[in-house]
Formats: C-alpha cells, structure tokens, sequence
C-alpha cells in the first residue's frame, strides 16, 4: 500500500514536471501555460497602508496577461495577508511553497516578515526575490543564495549620506540619531562604509533610542551639546516628526539628513511642521508621482496611463504603486530572460543577472544591475531638499560604496 | 552647563506626561484597587474623539470640555458592561480584561482613524519657547495643567464626602455597603473619573509625541515606574514620582548609563521601588486583615 502511493506520487511529480526529467533542475509552478508566482502583504494590521503595493502588483499581472502573458505562459500571482505579523508570514510562506506550489515568491513586505522566512527560503531552495523592505541583508549571496531584495539598503544610503558629506562639507561635525533595531544599525554601518578611515573624524557621537520610549528630546539636547554642525536621523516617522520639531524648538540649524523612510510628507513633514523642516536632506531613487517635475515625463505617463486603466479608484499619490510598477517590471524582465527554462534555478540565476536596466519609474540615470556576487539590484539615489512645499532633487545621482 | 540644565528641563518636560497619565493609574488604583493596563489606550482613544471634533471645527477648549465628560462615560460604561460581572472573580480575571481592553482600543482605533501619525494643536500656541529657549509654551502649560488636575484629585479625595465614600469604596467593598455607600456607582464614577483624567494627559501628551494608536505604550512604562516611586495611594507622590523619572531618565541617559539602558532605568526603578518600599515614597502602607 506505501509503496503504491509512493509510486503514484513519483509517477504525478514526473508528469506535472516534464522539463526536470533530463536534469537536477527543479520546475516547480511552472506549466505550459502558467506560472504561478507567491507574494505577502500586510493588507491588515498596523501597516495596512502598504497593501496598495500588493494591489498594485495584481493589477500590473493583470496588465501583463492581458498583453498575452510571458513567454506564452499567463501569470497566476497568488498574494496573502500576513497583518505585518512575522508568524503569520511563516505560516503564508509555508502555505504558498507547499500547498500552493509557487515557483517563487515575489515581493513579500517587511523586514521583520522576510526575516522569518529567509531561512526556510533557502532551505527549501526557492527563490525569494525583490523584497519589498530596505534591509541590507537581504544582498548576502554567500549564505542566502536564494534571497534578493530590491530597493537601495538603508545602508547604501547611509554611505551616500557619507560620500555628500565629505564632498560637500569636509568640515562637518556629524551627530547621529539611530533607532536601536536592525534599521537604525544598518545606517551606522553605511555612515561607517561612507565616512571609511575618517570616520572617527567626521562623527562626533552617536546617539540611540528606543522605539519603545516615549520622545527623544533628551538625546536631541545631548547632540546639540556636542556642537554637532550636521545630523544623520535613521528614526522611523513618530520619532522622525519629534526630531524636526525638537531640532526646530532648540533653534538650532544643523545640516539634517534623514532617512527616506520617514521622508513622508502626510505622515512625518506635515506633522512636525512644514515649515519647521525646510532644508532637511534625504535622498530618493523612484520617481514621486506628487512631484510636478514629472508631469510631463515619459516613464510616468506611462505608469500614469496604467493607473488610469487598472485602478481607477486608487490614490496616485501613493508611492506605493510607483514602488509596485518599478518592482514588478524588474520581475517581468527576469522572466523574460529565462527563456523556456523556469527552473526555480534558472530564474535565481536571471535575477543576479540583470544588466543596466532601465525602469520607468526610477529616477533617470538609476539602472538595476545584479551579479552573482551583487544581490543589490539598485544602487544608486539622488539626493532632495525639503522647501517647504515639496522635496526639490538636486545635485547627481550618488552611487553607495562596496558592494 | 546648558547641556546639563536643557537636559533636567527637558526631564522636567517628559516627567510631566509621566506625571499625568501616572494620575490617571493613581486615580483607577484609588476607587477599585485595580492598576488598568488600558488606561493608556483609553487615554490615546479620547484623544482621537477630541482630535476629531477638532477637525470638525469645534474650538480647541470647547472639544476639550467636551471630550472630558464623553470619557467618563465611556469609563463609567466600561466599568458597568465589562468589569461589574467580573466583581467576584479573581485579580487574574481582571487583568485579562484589561489586557483585552488594551488591545481592543488600539486595533479599533487604528480601524477608525489609521495608524498615520497625527499632529494633534496645542492650546498654549506655537511661539518662541521661554526661558532662553529652554521651555516650550505646551511645555510649560501642560505642566501646569497636570498640577492643577494634581490640586483637583487631592481636593476630592481630602475634602469631599464622595471622595471619602470612593476611597471607603475600594478599600473595603463590605463594609462600606453595611454603612450605606452604593459600591457599584462608587466604582463606576471611579472608572469615569480615571477616564476623563487620561482624556486630559492624552491630550496635553499627544501635541508633544504626535498621536497615533500605539502613542500611549512608551509613555504608560515610565508612568507606572512613576506612581509606583511615589506610591500609587498618593496623587501627588505619583505626580513627584513622574517628574522624578523623567529626570533620572534623561540624566541617566545622558550622563550615566547610556541611551540604550534609559528604558532599563525605569524598570529598575519599579523593581528597587518593589523591593524596597513598595507602598513609594509617599504612599501609605495598607495592612488588610485577612
């Protein structure tokens, strides 16, 4: 009886398989006719805003089918809701590789969410690509081959921080304000990356929170105590938003960078205050969709027209379909570059093989290149100033340091 | 030299909304015998009722009067929906209410007004801070604000015959029943009471911190290591104990220990506090017979 099922389930993997019969190569989500793509959202919970990039993702799929699907093949994007919950991510993970059958997972939001789940990806050897969360360490081919992010790392951007700093102001004395988690750390590595052998010079001191306390306005009183002329603030955006103010409030006028991740204008500058954060610096990478610099731009008229046609009723002014758009054309170029081999091998493979790619939705000049040994598909950003109405981009594209 | 005074005002600064929402914990401890662990949360919810007539164009004091009295009846409520039931069932039982309580306010309020930070006016105007820029004007004011809901509780308690019944109330359900004191609505107004004292901290906390639904969790630690440093039976040795570990926090922070161990701070102060004299600096020692 064991042995019979046994038998059975060999005989249906080897005829829903027919591309692994020749090789070791492992087709798993892949048909004739479709494949079969996972991804995670938090389309509840505490960030349920970001689920506007889980819709955008279906209406890009749709869009692709529609235009006759990848290499005769439709798309099937399964996407779950795991409440920003790490747990919940595992369970959606585990749901998606065994029970579902993806061929990969695409996109799936958080760090603490990828987190979870990087492990069991490359154990179960499926590839888990362009993530959606600015981690660092999801560009580390050597332990976790099978786990790519996406956007430019805190990191990278951080050490960009650093490069303008020392280009741009070789006296500064920099004060840094981090959040003691994996996100505020990766940006002391970066300024550390940036700043090199100077380090020691440039940095007075640096100053950690928690994101459990209260405000922050003791460690604003000591970073201005230490005649600091510059500030690095790696703060998410209720600490980011006390910052500005305090800083405003001591009526102290340093040089101020911030962390794009509070670079919100509705849930941080507005906040704080307009006009209390006029000057501060941080840096882009994406095209802003409320930025009229772009009205009349090629690449967004174009997501523009998608918009229009796929989701009528969303809210353009949402970075996150211009986050989805970028993400998900860098996906159907991997696609498109494997061929008719959609081995979950062959499709990691195209994902560090990507070359000056050029997306719509990035700033010009921002091109994705991957390698075997470069797990950061986008490098580079801009660098733009708060002017009171909007963040005006200036100077050249910044290139991070290291790989 | 400035370093160090900036950093015991601006202790002084954050003492005072540890001071406030400590009042409404000491407030809850007095009529039910009870530490409510959503207190914050209710806080945090009648900010977003006062946020929100704000926003309908109500002025700023009109809300605030008016959102004083909706909390104490969404306390009184509470009280008489969920906790009267519980009146007989152990401490445990009570404090998984509250716990559920706690969640239940921040998910519906992150439901009703999204988890997107809110900035929330102040009564007491921008303008330059005071003091050669040591003081903000909401610091200043809400400072005040907090002593005088300090001077109102103790006033209560001391002086009137209500506030003697509460005291009686939750100190000893029994006996106050036999001499004539209606336990049940001693309870309920003791709730409503609590509620409306963290209407008032969270809306003298939030123009500081920003609101959003998870903006009281922080704040309620360093609360609770305040009125326990006070002692949790004395209005004003939980409003001392607030300002006290805003100041050890700061000091602390910047001087001693470090950034990263500022939080530690204040769960040792509970735990020394625990072990050493757990009625606080000011509090009474209560001996039950039992």
């Amino acid at each position: 009886m064991k042995r019979r099922s046994l038998l059975a389930t060999a005989g249906a993997a080897l005829a829903s398989a027919p591309l692994s019969r020749a090789f070791a190569a492992t087709v798993v989500g892949v048909t004739a006719t479709e494949i079969k793509i996972g991804n995670i959202m938090p389309y509840s919970g505490p960030a349920s805003a970001y689920g506007a990039i889980g819709r955008g993702h279906v209406a890009f799929f749709k869009r692709v089918n529609e235009q006759g699907g990848i290499a005769g093949r439709k798309i099937n994007l399964i996407t779950l809701d795991d409440g920003y919950a790490p747990p919940k991510t595992v369970e959606q993970a585990r749901r998606l590789v065994e029970q579902d059958q993806v061929a990969f997972l695409f996109n799936p939001l958080g760090t603490p969410n990828n987190s979870a789940i990087q492990k069991y990806m490359n154990q179960k050897k499926v590839p888990h690509i362009f993530l959606s969360t600015g981690a660092d360490k999801w560009g580390d081919p050597e332990h976790f081959p099978w786990t790519m992010g996406w956007q430019p790392s805190y990191r990278t951007e951080a050490q960009i921080y650093a490069k303008y700093i020392m280009k741009n102001a070789p006296n500064a004395k920099v004060a840094v304000l981090y959040q003691n988690d994996d996100f505020g750390k990766d940006y002391l590595i970066g300024l550390k990356d940036g700043f090199g052998a100077h380090y020691s010079k440039y940095v007075l001191k640096e100053f950690s929170f928690e994101v459990t306390d209260a405000t922050i306005d003791s460690q604003a009183v000591s970073m201005q105590a230490t005649g600091a002329d510059t500030i690095v603030t790696a703060a998410t955006p209720k600490f980011a938003a006390q910052m500005i103010r305090k800083v405003y409030d001591m009526s102290w006028k340093p040089l101020h960078f911030l962390t794009n991740v509070s670079a919100s204008v509705g849930a941080v500058i507005t906040p704080a205050g307009v006009e209390k954060a006029v000057g501060i610096i941080t840096s882009a990478y994406a095209k802003d969709p409320t930025d009229s610099t772009w009205d009349k731009d090629a690449g967004m008229n174009e997501w523009r027209a998608f918009m229009k046609q796929y989701l009528p009723e969303a809210d353009v002014t949402d970075g996150g379909y211009v986050f989805s758009y970028g993400a998900c054309t860098t996906l159907v170029q991997v696609l498109k570059q494997c061929g008719d081999d959609f081995s979950r091998e062959n499709i990691m493979k195209q994902a560090a093989s990507l070359k000056n790619l050029v997306i719509p939705t990035l700033l010009p000049g921002v091109t994705i290149n991957t390698s075997a040994t470069n797990y950061h598909p986008i490098r580079q950003m801009q660098l733009s100033k708060w002017n009171g109405k909007t963040w005006e981009l200036f100077g050249e594209l910044i290139e991070g340091t290291g790989a | 030299m400035d370093g160090f005074i900036h950093q015991i005002v601006s202790g002084i600064a954050s003492g005072g909304i540890y001071a406030s929402v400590a009042l409404a914990l000491v407030m809850i401890y007095q009529a039910t015998h009870h530490v409510n662990f959503a207190q914050g949360e209710m806080a945090m919810f009648s900010t977003y009722i006062a946020l929100t007539l704000i926003q309908a164009g109500v002025p700023y004091w009109a809300a605030f009067c008016i959102t004083v009295p909706v909390s104490f009846v969404i306390g009184a409520l509470i009280q008489r929906v969920v906790m009267e039931p519980l009146a007989k069932a152990p401490v445990l039982a009570s404090v998984g209410v509250f716990i559920g309580l706690l969640l239940t306010f921040n998910s519906v309020a992150g439901w009703i007004f999204t988890y997107t930070l809110k900035p929330f006016p102040s009564p007491f105007g921008e303008g330059k801070p005071l003091f050669g820029g040591f003081v903000s004007r909401h610091e200043l004011g809400s400072t005040a604000v907090t002593l005088v809901v300090l001077l109102s509780i103790w006033a209560f308690f001391r002086f009137t015959k209500l506030g003697l019944a509460m005291r009686a109330a939750a100190y000893n359900p029994v006996s106050s029943r036999l001499v004539g004191v209606p336990v049940n609505k001693m309870l309920a107004l003791g709730w409503g009471l609590a509620a409306s004292i963290g209407a008032i901290a969270g809306m003298m906390v939030a123009p500081v911190i920003f609101l959003d639904p998870n903006m009281m969790a922080g704040v309620l630690l360093y609360a609770f290591a305040g009125a326990l440093l006070g002692g949790i039976t004395n209005p004003l040795g939980a409003v001392v104990g607030g300002f006290i570990v805003g100041i050890i926090e700061n000091l602390g922070g910047a001087y001693v220990v470090g950034t990263e161990l500022k939080l530690t701070t204040a769960l040792f102060i509970i735990v020394v506090v625990l072990t050493v004299k757990p009625a606080g600096l000011f509090g009474k020692t209560l001996v039950s017979r039992v």
